[in-house]
């Protein structure tokens, strides 16, 4: 199972779907997601929290993000 | 500036600008918007279609400011907080179709899920039965996306790709002002006005245009959105949407009994009619179109002027939708359904499940 979710250009909810599908199937770890709107960034990690799983880091390049999450 | 940023991503922000909207929609009607319609992204783009000649219904015809706030509010915001991200390319026919689906549905219950908040908050009995239909069509829509509906990727693109809508609503509002009302006069120039019925009630120029920009900043600031409200509480069991639409009837409700604009009934609600099944079936309709399409027509204003030239072909489609919904006898009035209303939902239902089942992506 890969732990790099690709959601750029798609509309909501998809970031967030792929996300939590993704991290039903991990368990725990670590992920990257790549998003390209600060709404579906907000939108990851706020799922993402839900989970319990933390952001690690948020890199931005150009008009992209790359969130790090992680859970122990 | 990332202050601001955390406020308005956490539910003291949503919270807040869903009491902003529900607060100053009711007041917007208190100083002439029609009743129970202080802000309707539906019938403000049907009044729009109406005052540029893409249908002839004499009594809906003004171009609405609110609308053309929004976007530039948005737009701003976008553009002050390094939002604006100009984007397009996902599947734009099939938004446009939606939008078009969207309004003829909205326009048989009789406003978007705005209007229907701003109906429960005035009083309304039977925006109860768009309530039903709109999370009904919003369910739907949860069904497809768990079977793997996906319209594909945007594209990052030109910067006046996004610019596209925003400068077509600059142009709008330069021709509001190049051509102002004349009093009792059905035109002004090259534009429509009503002189009766809803579209001869409004608010004044500078105040819905003030009231339309700041709901467009909030609401850019904030995704506001009343589909993805009721969509995240079914799909994710997540209400942080929730909570801002929630606000929305809550203060409009508020304000409307401190005005004295509360009036509980079904009978005689203002453009409002007692069909139960077409209100419930015309906001299911619009209720699964917004679904598929990503956003409530508000948030489609919003994420146009953000940048999304997808989401510009939606309200485009919307405003297309409207023309049809007039010129075809689709649209309902206070005396009930249109005479090819029920055509029109079962149609559009159609349409949409057509959209919903053929286009499934494997995700990569």
């Amino acid at each position: 199972m890969s732990n790099l979710v690709d959601a750029r250009g798609l509309s909501c909810p998809q970031p967030v779907l792929l996300t939590l599908d993704r991290i039903k199937s991990l368990g725990q770890g670590e992920l990257t997601v790549l998003v390209d709107t600060d709404t579906s960034k907000e939108n990851v990690i706020r799922a993402a929290g839900s989970q319990g799983w933390q952001v690690k880091s948020v890199d931005a390049a150009g008009m992209e993000y790359k969130l790090i999450l992680e859970k122990a | 500036m990332s202050g601001i940023q955390k406020f308005f991503a956490s539910r003291a922000g949503i919270i807040s600008v869903g009491a902003f909207i529900g607060v100053f929609a009711a007041l917007l009607q208190k100083w002439g918007n029609p009743g129970n319609m202080g802000i309707c992204v539906a019938c403000f783009e049907r009044d729009i279609a109406g005052a540029i000649g893409l249908h002839r219904a004499a009594v809906v015809q003004y171009l609405r400011p609110e609308i053309l706030g929004f976007v530039l509010g948005a737009l701003l915001s976008a553009l002050a907080f390094r939002e604006f991200r100009p984007r397009a390319g996902s599947a734009p026919i099939v938004r446009f179709v939606l939008g078009m689906a969207a309004m003829i549905g909205a326009l048989v219950f009789l406003g978007c899920p705005w209007r229907m908040l701003l109906r429960l908050a005035g009083g309304d009995g039977n925006a109860i039965f768009g309530l039903g239909g709109l999370v009904g069509g919003i369910w739907l829509g949860t069904l497809f996306f768990k079977g793997g509906y996906n319209l594909g990727r945007s594209q990052t693109t030109y910067a006046s790709v996004g610019l596209i809508l925003p400068l077509i609503i600059l142009g709008l509002l330069a021709l509001r002002l190049i051509f102002p009302q004349i009093p009792d006069q059905p035109q002004s120039g090259i534009l429509f006005y009503s002189v009766k019925g809803p579209g001869a009630q409004h608010a004044a120029l500078a105040v819905s245009l003030v009231v339309g920009l700041a709901v467009g900043i909030l609401a850019q600031r904030s995704r506001f959105c009343t589909m993805g409200a009721i969509r995240d509480l079914i799909l994710f069991r997540q209400g942080h949407l929730f909570s801002g639409m929630l606000a929305l009837l809550v203060f409009a409700f508020l304000t409307n009994l401190v005005v004295g604009q509360f009036k509980p009934g079904f009978a005689g609600q203002p453009v409002a009619h007692t069909q139960e099944v077409w209100n419930f079936m015309g906001m299911l309709v619009a209720g699964l179109a917004f679904a598929l399409a990503g956003g409530c027509p508000g948030r489609q204003l919003f994420m146009a002027g953000e940048g999304d030239g997808d989401a510009g072909v939606f309200v485009l489609g919307m405003i297309a939708g409207a023309a049809v919904s007039h010129n075809f006898g689709l649209a309902s009035s206070p005396k009930g359904v249109g005479p090819h209303g029920i055509a029109g939902v079962i149609i559009c239902l159609a349409v949409l499940l057509f959209i919903g089942f053929t286009m499934r992506q494997k995700s990569a």
